[in-house]
């Protein structure tokens, strides 16, 4: 049996340098990679260009490798629920590129899978298709898009087992499940890791087959960004 | 008089059939679902990955894993599922959604639509506003008839700039339910009390009244 787990997130993110493109999960706070963020930020790394919906909050998420200026690039949906993420883009610091989602989504899965672009009709007669080649489908235009390539995909789901298998919970899938395997190295962070064999292969969302590195995060703070309640 | 923001989605419930799947914008559209008829079979679509989003929950039984596009905490009803985001925008742009409901900044007598950018502004960007409005057959965009300057935001062309082209179908303000036809904005009916005239005045766009406009019935 191939197995892909290792002790701590340090191994896990052996080879993470500056100037790498990275690819982290989630969705706002949801299912981010939280563990192998704080240790990117330990690292110290530099110049990233990270590939991720969101940016974090000021002191949660991306928003710590923000602080630290690691960050040269962000390629995403929808940013700037933080004021440090703001001040860094309008004085230049920061470069923004701003992407559909479901075409940021499409572009992360094409990489996993091995196709190198495709057309969506997302983003056609708008500042997004400039420079961009367009195809009519019966009779409807579509913007041509590439798959990302990045140096690592850094992912997390609720369960994982030693083999790289795993399960996501409820709406942290997000983007987690179309990043796996789609970096050179994938690495997924887990709240719950187990032997192999311990989960049922029917409930296998992400094949261990796009794993290289599996770890049981220290910590989930799993924090929440709007806290919305029903009166009862 | 002018409706009020649950007034507006009040008229767009109306627009809910059975049967359907509907992805709600944030703003006006997430009230939408309060006023959905009990008696219809309905599922909600958040595109951050689940179909049959629920209300939010009581209060202790948050859960961070479970949340809509708008960030906020929700619950799932029976029948729910959860999937990832590449095949939560293929639902989208597959066409399986029946109905999107969105606020927007501007819609032209085409049917273009401007909600993502306003230059000179910080730019938080367009989600994933342009995969709906690229793909989704049946768009309803729920605003103001006017912005806070009380210039209208039904305009001949967009000043602002686009979200997608050629796609509004339908438009329900404070003021009017209007149709988007290949001949410009037609006035389908006018919020109580709010007279024709009225509607002309705060519509920059080709607007065209039918002899006969009747009220909403809310």
């Amino acid at each position: 049996m191939i197995t892909k787990n290792v002790s701590n997130v340090s191994m896990a993110l052996e080879g993470v340098s500056s100037n790498m493109t990275l690819m982290l999960g989630g969705f706002g706070l949801c299912g981010i990679p939280e563990n192998a963020i704080a240790e990117l930020a330990r690292l110290g790394i530099t110049g990233i260009t990270c590939i991720s919906n969101n940016a974090g909050v000021d002191d949660f998420g991306l928003g710590l490798l923000l602080q630290k200026k690691q960050i040269k690039k962000m390629i995403s949906s929808y940013v700037g629920e933080n004021a440090e993420f703001e001040r860094q883009m309008l004085s230049g610091e920061l470069e923004v590129e701003l992407i559909p989602q479901g075409t940021l989504a499409e572009r992360c899965r094409a990489a996993q899978v091995g196709i190198p672009a495709f057309y969506t009709p997302a983003g056609y007669g708008t500042e997004v298709a400039q420079g961009k080649e367009i195809r009519d489908f019966k009779g409807k235009p579509h913007l041509f898009e590439h798959a990302f390539e990045a140096d690592f995909s850094i992912i997390k789901a609720w369960k994982g087992d030693t083999a790289g298998n795993l399960i996501f919970k409820a709406t942290a899938r997000n983007f987690n499940a179309p990043m796996a395997g789609a970096g050179k190295v994938c690495v997924a962070e887990v709240e719950e890791l187990v032997p192999a064999g311990e989960l049922d292969p029917n409930q296998i969302h992400i094949p261990g087959i796009f794993v290289q590195r599996i770890f049981q995060g220290e910590v989930f703070e799993k924090r929440i960004e709007q806290r919305t309640i029903t009166q009862k | 008089m002018a409706l009020d923001k649950n007034g507006i989605a009040k008229r767009i419930a109306q627009e809910v059939k059975n049967g359907y799947y509907v992805n709600l914008g944030i703003g006006i559209p997430t009230l939408v679902a309060n006023f959905v008829q009990d008696d219809l079979d309905v599922e909600f679509q958040s595109e951050n990955g689940i179909l049959g989003m629920g209300p939010f929950p009581f209060e202790g039984e948050e859960d961070a894993n479970l949340i809509n596009a708008g960030k906020q905490t929700i619950t799932a009803l029976a029948g729910a599922s959860y999937f990832d985001s590449s095949l939560s925008f293929g639902m989208i742009r597959g066409k399986h959604v029946d109905l999107t409901i969105l606020g927007a900044m501007e819609v032209a007598e085409n049917g273009d639509i401007a909600n993502w950018k306003i230059p000179g502004k910080m730019v938080k960007g367009m989600g994933g506003a342009m995969d709906l409005v690229a793909s989704a057959e049946n768009i309803i965009v729920a605003m103001q008839h006017t912005n806070r300057a009380g210039e209208s935001k039904l305009l001949k062309r967009c000043s602002l700039p686009i979200t997608g082209v050629n796609c509004v179908k339908k438009i329900v303000t404070d003021l009017a339910c209007i149709e988007v036809t290949k001949d410009g904005f037609l006035l389908l009916e006018r919020a109580p009390g709010v007279s024709v005239e009225t509607i002309k005045k705060a519509t920059a766009g080709a607007l065209i009244v039918p002899t006969d406009v009747p009220e909403m019935v809310l």
